[in-house]
């Protein structure tokens, strides 16, 4: 059973959730942009939430399957189509021997995630099939007429459809960072109500930010410092958002770190959109 | 003076005085992971830690802990002789910046053993310290789009080598051909925090 890439649309890549534990050899986690909506389209068809998956970025994907298979697609606002008959996401599929599968160009957010049931089947790098875009490691991304082949059928049944809401403005909740104080009280406040514009530069490793020029109460340089997905650096040109496949160490300071949810969403942000960032209160963490 | 932050809900930053403390910090937690700790990467003058799944107050006492009642745990690494071919475009820069020539910049670079304190930055790179004083030299005020693979450079009180292209800030005085990173080997990193390198003048 194999699947065949007809075309493979702007930029697809092999994820899963990534390679965490390397990061202090210089190799970031990398994994899906969109955690949730990977864990979810996997779910859906019976594998692992961690199951190799593919990640399309604003669709345009067509493939075709030599034997019947279940799929599932969730994320950006694309629909599936099947024979050239449309299926809608967040609901399991099935694919028929010869058929052709798209995911078509969404109408809102960027990364759709295409679930097999059995996984995709590439040989990993250091324990996992991502592809890191940054630095170049895990499987290449799809190009036409690669033949993609499965995993072992999971145990697991498929799984029942979800409903997801479709997104509104995006409000992203982050935990204030630990080089906030960079920020004096006026910048800072101005950092949480400002209607941040996302920039053409966007992709895997970060989303720039426009809006108002913060002042800041230091402008010391800052030395490198380890980084995390989700971190919030502010730098010369306005705050960038760190995605999956970031740098693993920074001098910029960080600002503010997204939570995890809100990394999901900041995963789907497209050029022109306006975003805000909500402070979140801290949990208890007895520090000194 | 030891400052612990939080960093978002899965991370913490450690804020220490000196390199030694850094080093220290990161070999003890290394050697016996808090339960759902994944990574730890040390820096300058930091050490992030973090998880997916942990218990951060647990955490940040295993650090506490750590940092009030360091364990010596020496690491012992291999050494490695490295040709440099000093030609990197920084380096009238460096000689303007330490009042130094450039014959006694290739100097102190060669006779010094250096020590790679940590990894990080891109896979492969190590960062080296050890160097004499007089070589430490700013970064560049504006970073290059891109610095050619092998480049060898100067930060502060690191020297460094570029293991593949990339953006750079570091001031470059030279090259080296041997490869730092190479994905399919079996241990695809030549440099390990603990090991040695010198490096040999060639033309």
């Amino acid at each position: 059973m194999n699947l065949e890439v007809l075309r493979p649309g702007p930029l697809t890549t092999v994820q899963d959730l990534g390679r965490p534990g390397l990061a202090h050899l210089g190799i970031g986690r990398s994994g899906a942009a969109d955690r949730g909506s990977a864990q979810r389209a996997n779910t859906l068809v019976g594998n692992d939430a961690g199951a190799a998956l593919l990640e399309t970025t604003l669709g345009r994907l067509t493939l075709r399957a030599s034997a019947p298979v279940l799929v599932a697609l969730t994320g950006a606002g694309s629909v599936l189509l099947l024979d050239g008959a449309e299926h809608p996401r967040d609901t399991v599929a099935e694919v028929a021997a010869g058929a052709t599968l798209a995911v078509s160009a969404p109408t809102w957010g960027v990364r759709g995630y295409l679930a097999v049931r059995g996984g995709i089947e590439v040989p990993p790098w250091q324990g996992s099939r991502s592809r890191d875009t940054l630095a170049g490691l895990g499987p290449a991304p799809l190009r036409a007429g690669d033949s993609l082949t499965l995993g072992p059928e999971p145990a697991r049944p498929a799984s029942g459809p979800v409903r997801v809401d479709v997104p509104g403005a995006a409000s992203l909740q982050a935990l204030l960072g630990p080089r906030s104080d960079c920020l004096g009280e006026r910048g800072l406040a101005l950092f949480w109500s400002a209607d941040w514009r996302v920039g053409t530069q966007a992709d895997r490793v970060g989303v720039h930010l426009h809006g108002p020029t913060l002042p800041r109460a230091s402008a010391a340089e800052l030395a490198s410092e380890g980084t995390l997905p989700g971190a919030v650096q502010l730098t010369p040109n306005g705050p960038v958002i760190l995605l999956a496949d970031a740098p693993v160490t920074g001098g910029y300071p960080v600002v503010a770190v997204l939570t995890a949810p809100a990394l999901d969403r900041a995963a789907q942000l497209r050029p022109g959109e306006t975003v805000r960032l909500v402070p979140l209160r801290g949990h208890s963490l007895s520090l000194r | 003076m030891t400052r612990l932050m939080p960093y978002g809900e899965h991370g913490l930053l450690v804020e220490l005085d000196d390199l030694d403390a850094v080093v220290a910090l990161a070999a003890g937690l290394r050697a016996d992971l808090p339960p759902g700790v994944l990574d730890v990467v040390p820096a300058a003058r930091t050490v992030l830690v973090s998880w997916e799944s942990a218990d951060a107050d647990e955490v940040a006492a295993a650090v506490r802990a750590l940092v009030d009642s360091p364990s010596p745990v020496a690491v012992v690494g291999r050494e490695h002789h490295l040709d440099v071919r000093y030609d990197g475009a920084d380096l009238r820069e460096v000689a303007r910046l330490t009042c130094l020539p450039i014959p006694e910049i290739i100097e102190l670079h060669t006779t010094a053993t250096w020590t790679v304190a940590f990894t990080g930055f891109a896979p492969g790179f190590g960062y080296l310290v050890g160097g004499d004083t007089r070589l430490q030299v700013p970064r560049r005020a504006g970073p290059r789009a891109s610095v050619p693979a092998g480049a060898v450079g100067l930060a502060g009180e690191f020297s460094g080598i570029y293991p593949r292209a990339s953006p750079g800030g570091w001031q470059l005085i030279g090259t080296c051909p041997t490869p730092l990173w190479r994905p399919d080997a079996e241990v695809p990193a030549l440099l390990a925090p603990g090991d040695t390198v010198r490096f040999r003048a060639v033309p």
